[in-house]
C-alpha cells in the first residue's frame, strides 16, 4: 500500500523539478532569515541566484552538528519563535544538546513522511500501533504518534520502559503493530520468555525499528523471537526524526528517502567530495521544505549508499541501503577503523552466542586496547574451562579475521551489560577521560 | 551409577561466590560436594546437591547461567596409593579424566572422588570391571 500515490510515485524527472524549485525557494528563505546561512554562502561566493540546477547544491558549504551546537538553542531557526508550534532536542552525550523548532506544517509534513512510513511498513487504519519510542524531547515517539494518527490507526502511546505493563497491555490490547528501538525490542522478547508469555499468541505482524544501528543477522532474530516483520526507519531529530527514510514491505531492502522534501547526497567523509551513485560514504540531507529550521547540506555523520536501481514497489524516490555505523560511532582502535555494528555481525555468526555484547576501549600507554564482553549462555556454556576458553578464542580470532583488529574476550554473567530500555549503550572509551 | 552435576558459570568478582551458596541455603538445598575452576576472567562452580533439579530452578531464577552434567562418583581406598591406582586403571582403558575432585565427607571409611569423563559410560563399564566401587547416584546426594 501506499499512502500518498501522487507524490511517492512521481516520474524522476518531474520530482526532480520539484526538488529544484523547493531548493532554490529554501537557499533563498534562509539566506534572507538565519545570519548563519547568510554568512557561509558570502564566504562561499555563493548567491541563491546562481543555484540553477540540483549539481550547484555542491557550491553550497556543510552544516555541521558543531554549527547547531554553536547556535545552540535559536540561532539556526528561520522564523521567529511564535510560529514555532513544537521544540524537540537530542540527546547531547556531550555538552549541549541540539535544539530543532518546528511550525504547523512541519509538523504536518512530518506527520505526512511519517504515515507514508508506516503505510510502506505494512501499518494501515485498523491497526494498533504500540509506540514504545520515548515520548518527550527526543523526536521518536511524538513522531511516531503523529504519523500513526495521521493513517488512522490506533496508537497506545506507551513511551519506553516499564517492560513488565508493555508486555501485558500488548496481550490485552492486541498490539499489531510494534514501533521502539530494535534492542529495546529484543529486551521485550526475553522478558516475555522470563515472563513465559507466549509471543506467537500475541498480535504483532510488523515492527518498526530505528534510531540505532542494527544488522540484517540482527533483523533475522527479531523476526524470529517477536514473529513479526521487522522494518528499518531512519531518521535523526536535526532533519526531523523519525521517517526521513523506510524500507518497504514489499522490498525489505533499502530505505526510501522521501525526495520531495530532502535531498540526500553521499559524499567522502575526508574530503566532502560527492561521490558517484552507488559508492558508500557519508550521508548529507538538505531540507527543501522545512520552515523552522531548514538545514542546507547537513551533515548526517551516517554511512550508507544509494541503492541506484528502481524499487520493486513503485516508489520513485531512491533508496539508501541500512546504515553501516555512524562515523562518529567509528572507533580508531590502533589505527584501524572499527563499527560496533560489525562486532555485532561476528558475534552473531557464531554459533549460541548472544547479541549482548559491549566493548571497552582503554589505553595501555600507548597502545589501544579492545575488551569485547560477551554474555554467556546456556547455549555457550559447560562445565569445562576448556570449552569456554575455546569459546572467546574463537572470538577472538573471528573479530581479528573480520576487522583485522585484536581484542581480549572477556565472558562474563548473563544479564551485566546493562539492556537498554532506550538505546543500548555498546560502547565505552577510557581514553577520552 | 551416574550422580548428577550442576555447574555455574562465575564471574571473578568479590562475594559471587557467598551469593550462590546463600541462595541455595535459603532455599534449603544442601550442598554434598564443591570444586571451583577458575581463570582469571571468570570461574566455573560445580556443586553435587541433595536436589538438583530445585537447585537448577532457584540459580536460573536468579539469572545465573548454569548446566547440568553426569558425573560419576568413586569410592577409593582412604590409603597411600589408593587413588593412584584407580588412575592407572583408567590409564591402562585409555579413559580419559577431564576433571576431578574429592568429596567433603566419607562413605564408610573410604574417601569418595568425583570424576568427570567425557565418555562416561564407558567409564563406569572398565571401573566396574576391575572391581573398583561407583556409587549410586542417590546414594551420593544423600550422604
Amino acid at each position: 500500500m501506499i499512502w500518498n500515490d501522487e507524490f511517492e510515485t512521481l516520474p524522476r524527472e518531474a520530482l526532480e523539478a520539484l526538488q529544484l524549485k523547493r531548493l532554490r525557494q529554501v537557499v533563498e528563505k534562509v539566506y534572507a532569515t538565519v545570519p548563519f546561512y547568510q554568512r557561509k554562502l558570502n564566504q562561499a561566493g555563493v548567491t541563491p541566484a546562481q543555484i540553477k540546477s540540483l549539481d550547484d547544491l555542491r557550491r553550497i558549504p556543510f552544516t555541521l552538528k558543531q554549527d547547531m551546537r554553536d547556535s545552540y538553542p535559536y540561532g539556526l531557526f528561520a522564523v521567529p519563535l511564535e510560529q514555532i508550534v513544537r521544540i524537540h532536542a537530542s540527546s547531547g552525550t556531550t555538552g549541549k544538546p541540539t535544539v530543532v523548532g518546528y511550525t504547523r506544517r512541519d509538523i504536518d509534513n512530518w506527520s505526512e513522511m511519517m504515515a507514508r512510513s508506516l503505510t510502506a511498513a505494512g501499518a494501515h487504519k485498523g491497526d494498533v500501533i504500540h509506540n514504545a519510542y520515548g515520548y518527550g524531547l527526543f523526536t521518536g515517539g511524538l513522531g511516531a504518534h503523529y504519523g500513526a494518527e495521521r493513517i488512522g490507526a490506533s496508537v497506545i502511546p506507551m513511551s519506553g520502559g516499564n517492560t513488565r505493563k508493555q508486555l501485558m497491555i500488548m496481550q490485552d490490547f492486541g498490539s499489531t503493530v510494534l514501533t521502539c528501538t530494535p534492542s529495546y525490542s529484543l529486551f521485550l522478547a526475553e522478558v516475555a520468555a522470563e515472563e513465559g508469555i507466549d509471543i506467537k499468541k500475541l498480535k504483532l505482524k510488523v515492527g518498526v525499528f530505528g534510531a540505532e544501528p542494527w544488522s540484517e543477522t540482527m533483523r533475522a532474530e527479531i523476526e524470529q523471537k517477536l514473529h513479526l516483520k521487522a522494518i528499518d526507519i531512519y531518521g535523526l531529530s536535526e532533519i526531523m526524526g523519525p521517517g526521513v527514510g523506510i524500507e518497504c514491505i514489499e522490498a525489505q531492502k533499502g530505505l526510501h528517502v522521501w525526495e520531495d522534501h530532502f535531498i540526500p547526497e553521499i559524499i567522502h567523509p575526508d574530503t566532502g567530495e560527492v561521490l558517484p551513485l552507488g559508492e558508500p560514504g557519508e550521508l548529507v540531507i538538505t531540507t527543501i521544505t522545512k520552515e523552522g529550521i531548514p538545514l542546507l547540506r547537513y551533515r548526517t555523520r551516517d554511512i550508507t549508499r544509494i541503492i541506484p536501481e528502481p524499487c520493486i514497489c513503485g516508489r520513485t524516490h531512491m533508496r539508501i541501503e541500512r546504515l553501516s555505523g555512524r562515523s562518529d560511532d567509528m572507533l580508531i582502535i590502533r589505527g584501524v577503523n572499527v563499527f560496533p555494528s560489525q562486532i555485532e555481525s561476528v558475534l552473531f555468526n557464531i554459533k549460541g552466542v548472544e547479541p549482548h555484547y559491549q566493548l571497552i576501549v582503554d589505553r595501555d600507554g600507548t597502545l589501544d586496547t579492545l575488551e569485547v564482553r560477551v554474555e554467556v549462555n546456556e547455549q555457550t556454556f559447560s562445565d569445562e574451562i576448556k570449552v569456554l576458553q575455546t569459546l572467546s578464542k574463537k572470538i577472538r580470532h573471528a573479530i581479528k579475521e573480520m576487522l583485522g583488529v585484536t581484542c581480549q574476550v572477556r565472558l562474563v554473567e548473563p544479564k551485566t551489560i546493562a539492556r537498554s530500555e532506550g538505546k543500548a549503550q555498546r560502547v565505552i572509551d577510557n581514553r577520552t577521560s | 551409577m551416574k550422580v548428577e552435576q550442576i555447574s555455574i558459570f562465575i564471574e571473578n568478582k568479590s562475594g559471587r561466590l557467598a551469593e550462590v551458596t546463600g541462595i541455595l541455603g535459603k532455599s534449603g538445598v544442601n550442598i554434598r560436594a564443591l570444586s571451583l575452576a577458575d581463570t582469571s576472567d571468570f570461574g566455573i562452580l560445580r556443586l553435587i546437591v541433595d536436589a538438583p533439579a530445585k537447585a537448577l530452578e532457584i540459580l536460573r531464577s536468579h539469572s545465573f547461567t548454569v548446566n547440568k552434567t553426569e558425573v560419576v562418583g568413586v569410592e577409593v581406598n582412604d590409603r597411600p596409593g589408593g587413588l593412584a591406582e584407580i588412575l592407572s586403571i583408567l590409564d591402562k582403558n585409555s579413559v580419559n579424566v577431564e576433571y576431578m575432585y574429592a568429596f567433603v565427607e566419607r562413605s564408610g571409611g573410604n574417601a569418595v572422588i568425583i570424576f568427570r569423563f567425557d565418555n562416561v559410560d564407558e567409564a563406569i563399564h572398565v571401573l566396574v570391571r576391575n572391581g573398583i566401587k561407583v556409587l549410586e547416584g542417590e546414594k551420593i546426594s544423600g550422604i
